[in-house]
């Protein structure tokens, strides 16, 4: 053990496994992967161990690795395109190196090569006739195997373990394992002829397929993987292990029967190269690279096949074991609670938390089935909760729908409502103080400060009333429609109108400061953080501007913005009606990163311990990690969400347009509770001592407890 | 709203927000056109001036290092180190990109790859946000976000490495600094850190090694690791394929924060506290990295070493 460097792949120590590698060859018909990547070591630098350890042939190989007789498969052939039909001769030739066999060549003076099936690390695998049986066209696989090993003991060897592994292989009877009809070895080539199973293996339906596999579909597969497991697990004298149970190695037959491929020995061929990979990257267990190899590594492959057929994530393009940071129902919510316990238990890091055995595994894939039937899975969200609990501390009543937010200050609730009017409840008892109307409806959020409440109105004024009497202080004139929401900062008032300007407005005299044109209406709020003045139009535009008015930077998106922007860690986020999710960069405006929604976001997002929560028209409530957005939780619900969320004490609250308002917990997205009213939910709940306030289209606002 | 204005009181503090009002609520009354200043506004103007030459100036202070080691015959290493800076009336940000990268595939190709790595990613990035950066180009939903544009880059070094060197392979870790904003692109097992005053260093990047796979599920222990006879194998780089997931985050930058760059040659070599101690002792970037290399080789130099450290608005946090 001291000089490591130059060290093969551990030695398996599964020692009363038969030592049965298998290793497919049909390189052409694998969908590209990430090979595991041994890098030289100072002290080796020969070209064969530099190479890529990996005994696919997918792209034109400059060098030539070890082992490997030169392939060089045409270039005009992709692995994806000879995926699609395994076991299948392709029209042509789509490989040739030296000496590989061609049509019409008869090994043995019995079987009549009829085309390349594919081509892998160790040689070719071959559709051939048998001629035996001159009557009729009897097909099968032959599988080639060169043995490179220059030594002559080595190469004797390798021999005597291929045939004895072969004459293992040939005993084998189970009708999801193709038979093992022959095997030779001509001189320094080895092998292996096998029934030729029709069909296409489950990489390729897994890469045809549009949308998810059903369920049910799924759990037959894998109870007859158990049984076919089972069947070798229990294999006399001795265990059999697959040790590579995967999707390509899987084929399904004309009917639709599970058949267990590639029991290749071709692995025999491989050993003594530096860095050589045992199994298969994504799917084998961890404890095969600690050479340990038994019965339930093979149970781990059968769930992390079954993880990769139900959530279609490509478990070799991710990191090494990572299912379960990646749960099934993430990607596909509609796998059942039960079943996805139980592919779970599968792939637990310590094998003896797994299944015990194959059979073990089956019985619990049976019972899940049954329980599916007639019960609630983790897509089923209203079974998880009890609505009845939620009662309003109050509510009251509008003339009109209320579409703004409402504001809480001062033990009041200053409530925006589309009959024209602002009113000023009591905080605690929802009692009303007064009233302030206006020409038109209201839209926006009252900002609420030294004593005023402003807000603007559709019939195009800014008002500032007074937050005891209701009595009115100033007006401010514009020339559109007011639906954008006032921002106070710096003694001023920032508002939008529809005639295209900001206004700025001295807050306590109403007088106008300046006013700036923008491209579009401006329907949201404004946003002063880091000297700069942040706000959205209509025609698709972010602005920046200095506090004098002076451009800083511009951002274009691809349809307008109706939600506000707000910021966190120089990131200005905002969502717009093209069904992005922005994240600018506050001091050059570039996107740092941006998150495509299922539909349109007019809800403004709310940020907390460094995730960013927003609604999109498609649904859904999101939350994203601020940093990167990337999505930490997704919730769908009945409509759309265009209001804005708001978040305390660990609980997301967000108004939908299915008349919920939804308590989450913020950090799991799990549902806490939710309240339905009688209208859509278009504002932001406003949360005060422990009460959440809310408003409806139903006319109402609400006092729920927290 | 309440949010920001708690996030403004707590980033200004009370009388900090009171002074910034003070001179802020003047500006806003400002005209954008350059009026004669006189006075008391001409000295606030020339300070505010001052200011921003003085921030403009030396914004990064970089050090790089690269040796091939004492074991290794030729280095297969690769860095790229570019800063910008521009002082002008609504000049664009600060940008830096610096970019390690580490090959491998023996003989030649291990340092062509990771060249071409390194060349093919920041080509894409200086075409793709800093010449859009210096030309004052609009900014859109049109162009891909930054994380993107880091993300595509080195996808875009991945499919040139495999194509022109099939077989090669290597690790590339990019840090893309925008202003105060740090992007970090990241595929292999080079690290990028961030150093910054009063707190541990933090590592930004993940080994995407089979070793570290199996440490972060207790599967091994560090020290198995490090004998582990399959240590070197990683299960994302460069040149493996058409498809290839990068890492990308991004951080806001505070003044005085240090990032640094470093293939394994350093951090499989040199334990972390005494990297530290190297960094905060040199008194330039430049020395530092040229000492974490001594260390490195005096620790075996079993392999090529590579350093870039930069560091960021030196001293700005005291003010001015």
């Amino acid at each position: 053990m001291s000089d490591r460097k130059s060290e093969p792949a551990p030695e398996q120590k599964g020692g009363s496994a038969v030592n049965l590698e298998t290793r497919r060859m049909r390189g052409l018909s694998q969908r590209l992967r990430q090979p595991l990547f041994p890098r030289p070591e100072p002290s080796v630098a020969p070209k064969s161990s530099a190479s890529p350890q990996t005994h696919l042939v997918e792209e034109p190989l400059s060098g030539t690795p070890a082992g490997v007789p030169a392939a060089k498969p045409d270039g005009s052939v992709s692995g994806a395109a000879a995926s699609a039909e395994t076991q299948q001769i392709a029209g042509k030739p789509q490989v040739s190196y030296e000496g590989l066999l061609s049509a019409g060549v008869q090994l043995q003076g019995r079987y009549k090569i009829l085309g390349v099936i594919g081509i892998g690390g160790m040689g070719a695998v071959y559709k051939a006739q048998d001629l035996r049986f001159p009557g009729v066209l009897r097909l099968c696989a032959v599988k080639e195997m060169i043995n490179t090993a220059l030594d002559s003991q080595v190469r004797q060897m390798i021999v005597r373990n291929f045939e004895r592994e072969a004459s293992i292989l040939a005993t084998l009877g189970h009708p999801a394992i193709p038979q093992v009809y022959d095997y030779f070895t001509e001189g320094s080539r080895c092998y292996l002829v096998e029934e030729f199973v029709t069909g296409k293996d489950l990489e390729a339906r897994l890469a045809e397929a549009e949308g998810f596999f059903s369920e049910g579909m799924v759990a037959d597969w894998a109870v007859q993987l158990c049984e076919v497991l089972s069947y070798l697990h229990n294999h006399k004298p001795r265990p059999i292990i697959f040790r590579d149970l995967k999707p390509s190695n899987i084929m399904l037959d004309d009917h639709d029967r599970i058949r267990l491929v590639d029991f290749g020995i071709a692995k025999l061929f491989q050993s003594g190269e530096k860095g050589t990979m045992i199994g298969t990257e994504g799917y084998s267990p961890p404890e095969q690279y600690r050479g340990i190899a038994e019965p339930r590594g093979d149970i781990y492959a059968l769930g992390a096949t079954l993880h990769h057929l139900l959530s279609k994530q490509d478990p070799r393009l991710e990191p090494p074991f990572s299912f379960h940071e990646r749960p099934i129902h993430k990607t596909n919510p509609t796998v059942s609670r039960e079943l996805i316990g139980v592919i779970d238990k599968a792939l637990e890091y310590d094998i003896n938390k797994r299944w015990g055995s194959a059979e073990e595994f089956r019985r619990a894939l049976a019972a899940s089935l049954s329980i599916k039937i007639g019960s609630g899975s983790l897509g089923d969200k209203t079974a998880t909760f009890d609505t009845g609990v939620v009662k309003p501390l109050w509510k009251f009543a509008c003339e009109d729908e209320i579409r703004g937010s409402v504001t809480v200050a001062d033990g009041m609730v200053f409530v925006p409502s589309y009959d024209h009017n602002v009113y000023a409840l009591a905080e605690d008892n929802g009692k009303f103080l007064w009233k302030y109307p206006t020409e038109g409806g209201i839209a926006c959020k009252p900002w609420v400060s030294e004593g005023m409440v402003i807000f603007g109105s559709i019939d195009k004024v800014i008002y500032s009333v007074d937050v005891r009497t209701g009595h009115l202080l100033w007006t401010a004139p514009t020339q559109g429609r007011i639906f954008s929401s006032p921002f106070g900062e710096l003694g001023h008032i920032f508002i939008g109108s529809d005639d295209r300007q900001i206004y700025a407005i001295h807050q306590m005299s109403g007088r106008r400061a300046w006013t700036y044109a923008a491209d579009g209406e401006i329907r949201s709020r404004p946003l002063v953080a880091e000297s700069l003045i942040l706000f959205a139009c209509q025609m698709g535009m972010v602005y920046a501007l200095s506090l004098n008015r002076e451009q800083r930077w511009r951002f274009r998106a691809r349809r307008g913005f109706l939600a506000s922007p707000v910021m966190h860690n120089g990131l200005v986020f905002i969502g717009s009606l093209d069904n992005h999710f922005y994240a600018l960069d506050v001091r050059s405006g570039w996107a740092a990163w941006k998150y495509r929604s299922g539909g349109s976001i007019v809800s403004t997002a709310v940020i907390w311990k460094n995730m960013v929560f927003f609604g999109s028209s498609d649904g859904f409530v999101y939350a994203l990690d601020a940093d990167d957005g990337r999505v930490v939780w997704r919730y769908q619900t009945d409509n759309q969400i265009t209001a804005a969320a708001n978040v305390a004490e660990g609980n997301l609250y967000i108004g939908g347009v299915d008349g919920n308002l939804y308590c989450f917990d913020a950090l799991t997205g799990a549902v806490r509770w939710h309240y339905q009213t009688d209208g859509p939910i278009t504002g932001a709940p406003q949360i005060a001592d422990g009460i959440v306030y809310i408003g409806s289209a139903d006319h109402y606002v609400y006092a729920i407890p927290m | 709203m309440a949010d920001i204005k708690a996030w403004l009181r707590n980033r200004f503090g009370k009388s900090a927000r009171r002074a910034q009002e003070e001179s802020a609520a003047a500006s806003l009354f400002k005209k954008p056109e350059t009026a004669p200043i006189e006075g008391a506004e001409a000295e606030r103007a020339l300070a505010e001036r001052g200011r921003r030459a003085w921030e403009a100036s030396g914004v990064f202070s970089v050090g790089w290092c690269t040796d091939v080691g004492r074991v290794r015959n030729h280095n297969e290493d690769a860095l790229f180190i570019l800063s910008s800076e521009q002082e002008a009336n609504n000049a664009a940000p600060p940008f830096g990109l610096f970019m390690l990268a580490d090959g491998m595939g023996g003989h030649q190709s291990g340092e062509v790859a990771s060249a071409l790595a390194l060349r093919a990613a920041a080509g894409w990035l200086l075409s793709h946000v800093y010449f859009p950066l210096v030309d004052g180009t609009d900014r859109g939903a049109d162009q891909p976000s930054l994380t993107d544009m880091v993300r595509e880059a080195i996808s875009h070094a991945n499919r040139v490495v495999t194509r022109d060197y099939p077989g090669s392979g290597s690790t590339l870790t990019c840090g893309m600094i925008l202003g105060d904003r740090l992007f970090v692109g990241h595929v292999g097992d080079s690290r990028a850190y961030l150093l910054r005053v009063g707190q541990p260093a933090r590592q930004l990047t993940k080994d995407h090694s089979l070793v570290n796979r199996l440490i972060e599920m207790g599967q091994l222990t560090e020290e198995e690791a490090a004998v582990h006879p399959q240590r070197n194998v990683l299960y994302r780089a460069i040149g493996q394929g058409a498809t290839l997931e990068v890492d990308v985050f991004t951080y806001a930058l505070e003044p005085g924060d240090r990032l640094l760059l470093c293939s394994d040659g350093l951090w499989g070599a040199v334990d972390e506290a005494e990297i530290w101690r190297l960094i905060q002792e040199a008194p330039t970037p430049q020395q530092a990295c040229v000492q974490l290399v001594a260390a490195a080789n005096a620790a075996g130099g079993n392999d090529n070493i590579s350093v870039v450290l930069v560091e960021t608005w030196r001293g700005q946090s005291q003010g001015v």
